[in-house]
């Protein structure tokens, strides 16, 4: 049984949290699935241009992760989810969403499968009932093993040539493919995928080889530049590389209040995951219909006038008519321009005289500016090395 | 001399009422029959240096607008919230309540993974429902039958809100106003505890058992208040229950009115079916332009009006409006904190509420008892020890404690309740505290017991029915408490009602007292300036 006392440890300890707490000069965290982490280690400038010049560790442990194992795997993952989990080819990942039965995204993840009849999944919440039901009448096995796997991203130009110094081969590794590595008597899962938009790699292994995984790649990146990042950096760079986050950019079916907040995937710019010939999936009834009468909303990437970040920004038509909702925003260092996710209504999705107002206080007094806003494609950055195999030197 | 109005009961909706119309300029006075005022919310020293709440006992209903417009915290009044609760097992476990999320889900989790994270989408229906609720609270129920401009805009608001949903949502909200509270929990948990946890606001104050159709509805009358905007969550009133309705005579004096408590009302003097004043039990008489009645409509019509001044019709429905009794309370003095052997040392879960009753089962059983005229013999229990937060209610070290038991009928098998009865069911729910608390026993100073019969005696409240009337659909909005009445207005010109056996019904929510206020002064053609507008739901 759990210890009975569990309360008064509201957020736990990540297995990772030895190394974490040590780096972590700010003491700056933030609760995140249950788990303390990271947002800042010591300097966020410092942190986000790692990720973008050499390699970076992000503690992944608090995203949610179900194995989905038996027979029927894969067709209950085909009800769950848009796209063809039975496509997916053993050792292949892919990103994925799910919808209840009127179309309203529930969340986005990733699909890993692991072989012929195990899969897993990593999102952002908690779906455990959701799951259950989905595999109503299937023959399957689903299990909560977010606290059996320890993962860690390892992200940056630099990064394939530390997992090289840390005596992991990962030359013929390709984009959204993992391979297996013996590793310190157990075994290490490493996938070319992650949040940055940039070459990198994530790490899953077991909670007991946590540390010395960590002290493995912090050893061999020493020449690499290699330090830990928070989740205000990773926020930057996953903000250049144009992903969302469920609760952030969009509120999931599951906890939404109000119902004209609920978003479909065509909504959200995602329709091009649902594959709409592999047959019934929950929601396909709905999305078909909107996608015949066509969606209320849209999901944009813009670029903003000026020099300031539009978080939360209003946005507007003919500066007059509100049309929209910046969801997520920075001043890109990468880029060096301002960027911007929103929700804006469906007829603006491809732009044209939007502005966004945005409220700078300076010295406790408000600049207040109605900024040109442009759609822009997304993802913003979008660096080849992200795609070469074998990845490129640095 | 004649008042513009007499209030008929010290309790927190005559108060409430009272004071917006002191407010708004009127002479007022109120008129309470026991020594002490309070009604349902009093808190008395029934043992030597102990306050208690000696009948509700926690507060989240009672509308923050009303608050705010009659300055209660000037005058005292502060509403502290508490910490989750326990609901412990026959098997010597329990299920915490925790405010934290992720203690509450690692703690229900406990008892199934698949409950704890079902929680999430299951208080989010339940958010939808208060949604829709919340903003009917102060708001006047429209007559169904009437064109007036007001009943049509009234009715036209209503579809207003009804058309923003989806027919799922319409469906859904159809289902959840008359299901039973078993049933709707069946569709969200697995875990018996886990259940029966949730159940426990769908039974308090209703004659009725979780397996009863209606009891979900009683629940989201239990969700739908707040502390400071945390919808759901419950607090303490500090200093007791009392304390907002000290705060409430503050404010209706500073207002310049008038209360006069040890001398109850006899009669509502009526002369040409207009309602002129009260005649007191000592013979005096308060001559009124209005009478404004804080008692259940059954007391008001069946005790203090002469039948011949009421239409047949609307006497029957008043007959036959449900007030059955189901619920009893012991407050008792500690001299010192009960040790829960289940709880791991100094938990937080002992400053919430505490139940024993671990499935819907054992609650439906207990209601089985009710049914055949008896008070159940297994109790279901809802305790608290506000002391354990409250330091201003005993002496350091000591503790009150508030237990809310059901099932108490108004009657035993037909007969009125003995004392000997009442000592009985006192010590079905002391054996049952003693169980789970060994020494319990030991640590008692004081106890009142209270049955429905001392509630009917003591309150005024008919059978003992803590709401004024059962909350079941057939009694509420358009039908509290008669259809065509909704109004707070009565067949008597100039009688009104204002207590909780109308709109929006029971707990110490005192918008039926503001609502009534506000009908008389729009009656009045008074402008309504120091009732701000119900806080927009977002």
């Amino acid at each position: 049984m759990t210890d009975l006392r569990h309360y008064q440890t509201p957020l736990r300890q990540t297995p990772f949290h030895p190394r974490t707490s040590a780096a972590n000069r700010l003491h700056a965290w933030a609760p995140w699935a249950g788990y303390a982490t990271v947002q800042t280690y010591d300097d966020l400038a410092m942190e986000h241009s790692a990720i973008r010049n050499a390699a970076t560790l992000y503690d992944l442990c608090p995203m949610i992760k179900y194995r989905i194992e038996g027979t029927d795997a894969a067709a209950c993952l085909n009800r769950l989810t848009v796209r063809d989990a039975d496509r997916l080819a053993v050792g292949g990942v892919h990103y994925t969403v799910w919808c209840d039965d009127a179309g309203h995204l529930i969340d986005d993840g990733t699909l890993f499968r692991l072989a012929p009849d195990r899969y897993r999944l990593c999102c952002q919440e908690r779906h455990l009932p959701w799951l259950l039901d989905s595999a109503f009448g299937f023959d399957v096995r689903i299990t909560d093993e977010t606290g059996e796997i320890a993962a860690l991203a390892l992200q940056g130009p630099t990064s394939a040539v530390v997992l090289r110094a840390a005596g992991f081969d990962i030359d013929t590794l390709k984009p959204f493919r993992m391979a297996e590595f013996p590793f310190a008597g157990g075994h290490l899962t490493i996938s070319r995928t992650g949040f940055t938009g940039d070459l990198g790699y994530e790490l899953w292994t077991t909670p007991d080889l946590a540390l010395p995984l960590w002290d493995s790649l912090t050893d061999a990146g020493a020449l690499y530049g290699l330090r830990p990042v928070g989740s205000e950096a990773l926020n930057i760079a996953r903000l250049e590389a144009g992903f969302i986050i469920a609760g952030q950019d969009f509120t999931p079916a599951p906890h939404c209040l109000r119902e004209d907040r609920l978003r479909s995937p065509l909504e959200m710019g995602l329709g091009w995951l649902i594959d709409w010939d592999k047959g019934q999936f929950t929601g396909r009834r709905a999305l078909l219909r909107q996608r015949e009468r066509g969606p209320h909303w849209a999901f944009v990437g813009l670029e903003i006038e000026g020099n300031v970040a539009a978080e939360g920004a209003i946005l507007y038509h003919n500066r007059k008519t509100e049309i929209g909702v910046i969801t997520g925003a920075c001043w890109s260092p990468t880029l060096k321009t301002s960027i911007a996710l929103a929700q804006v209504k469906a007829r603006h999705a491809k732009g044209g005289n939007l502005w966004a107002e945005i409220y700078a206080l300076r010295e406790l007094h408000y600049a207040r500016m109605m900024m040109p806003a442009r759609v822009v494609a997304r993802p913003f950055f979008n660096p080849t090395r992200k795609r070469q195999t074998p990845p490129g030197k640095l | 001399m004649t008042y513009d109005a007499v209030i008929i009961g010290a309790g927190h909706n005559g108060l409430v009422a009272a004071c917006y119309l002191a407010r708004a300029g009127l002479r007022v006075c109120v008129v309470e029959k026991n020594d002490w005022i309070g009604g349902a919310a009093v808190s008395r020293e029934l043992y030597p240096g102990f306050t208690y709440s000696n009948c509700s006992y926690v507060c989240s209903l009672f509308r923050p607008e009303i608050m705010r417009d009659l300055e209660l915290p000037r005058h005292g009044l502060q509403i502290l919230p508490y910490e989750g609760g326990a609901m412990f097992t026959e098997t010597g476990g329990y299920l915490g309540m925790f405010r934290d999320h992720e203690a509450n889900r690692r703690e229900m989790a406990r008892h199934s993974p698949r409950d704890a994270e079902n929680y999430d989408r299951y208080l989010r229906d339940l958010m939808r429902h208060c949604r829709f609720i919340r903003p009917l609270l102060m708001r006047r129920p429209p007559d169904l039958a009437s064109f007036r401009p007001r009943d049509l805009s009234e009715l036209a608001w209503l579809g207003k809100q009804i058309s923003g949903m989806s027919e799922a949502a319409i469906c859904d909200m159809l289902r959840f106003w008359t299901i039973s509270i078993s049933d709707y929990l069946d569709e969200y948990f697995e875990n018996p505890v886990v259940k029966a946890y949730q159940a426990v606001g769908a039974i308090i104050g209703t004659a009725l058992g979780p397996m009863s159709p209606g009891t979900a509805y009683v629940l989201l009358h239990h969700a739908m208040g707040d502390v400071d905007g945390n919808v759901g969550a419950w607090g303490y009133a500090r200093g007791g229950m009392g304390a907002i309705t000290r705060a409430l005579a503050d404010s209706f004096r500073a207002s310049g009115g008038e209360l006069r408590a040890g001398v109850g009302v006899e009669r509502v003097l009526v002369r040409d079916g207009r309602a002129t004043g009260v005649v007191l039990a000592d013979g005096d008489e308060i001559r009124a332009s209005r009478v404004v009645s804080n008692m259940d409509v059954r007391r008001t019509f069946l005790g203090h009006v002469e039948a011949n001044d009421l239409p047949d019709g609307f006497l029957k429905r008043v007959r036959t409006f449900k007030t059955r009794g189901s619920s009893g309370k012991l407050n008792i003095a500690l001299d010192g904190l009960p040790r829960f052997t289940a709880l791991p040392e100094g938990a937080p879960m002992i400053r919430g509420d505490l139940h024993f009753t671990d499935s819907i089962e054992r609650m439906e059983l207990a209601y089985d008892d009710w049914k055949s005229g008896h008070f159940s013999r297994d109790p279901f229990q809802d305790m608290m020890i506000p002391t354990t937060i409250d330091p201003t209610m005993t002496p350091p070290g000591k503790h009150f404690m508030s237990s809310f038991v059901q099932y108490a009928p108004p009657k035993i098998a037909g007969k009125d309740w003995t004392h000997a009865d009442r000592d009985a069911f006192g010590e079905a729910c002391i054996a049952q505290i003693e169980r789970a608390a060994p020494g319990f026993r030991d640590l008692i100073l004081h106890v009142e017991v209270r049955t429905p019969r001392e509630l009917e005696a003591e309150v005024g409240l008919t059978e003992g029915n803590i709401f004024q009337g059962e909350l079941t659909f057939d009694q509420m909005f358009f039908n509290r408490p008669v259809p065509g009445y909704a109004d707070y207005r009565s067949p008597i010109r100039g009688l009104w009602l204002c207590g909780s056996s109308t709109h929006p019904g029971g707990g110490v929510m005192g918008a039926p007292g503001r609502n009534a206020a506000a009908e008389i002064l729009r009656d009045m053609k008074r402008p309504l300036d120091d009732m701000r507008d119900a806080y927009a739901v977002l």
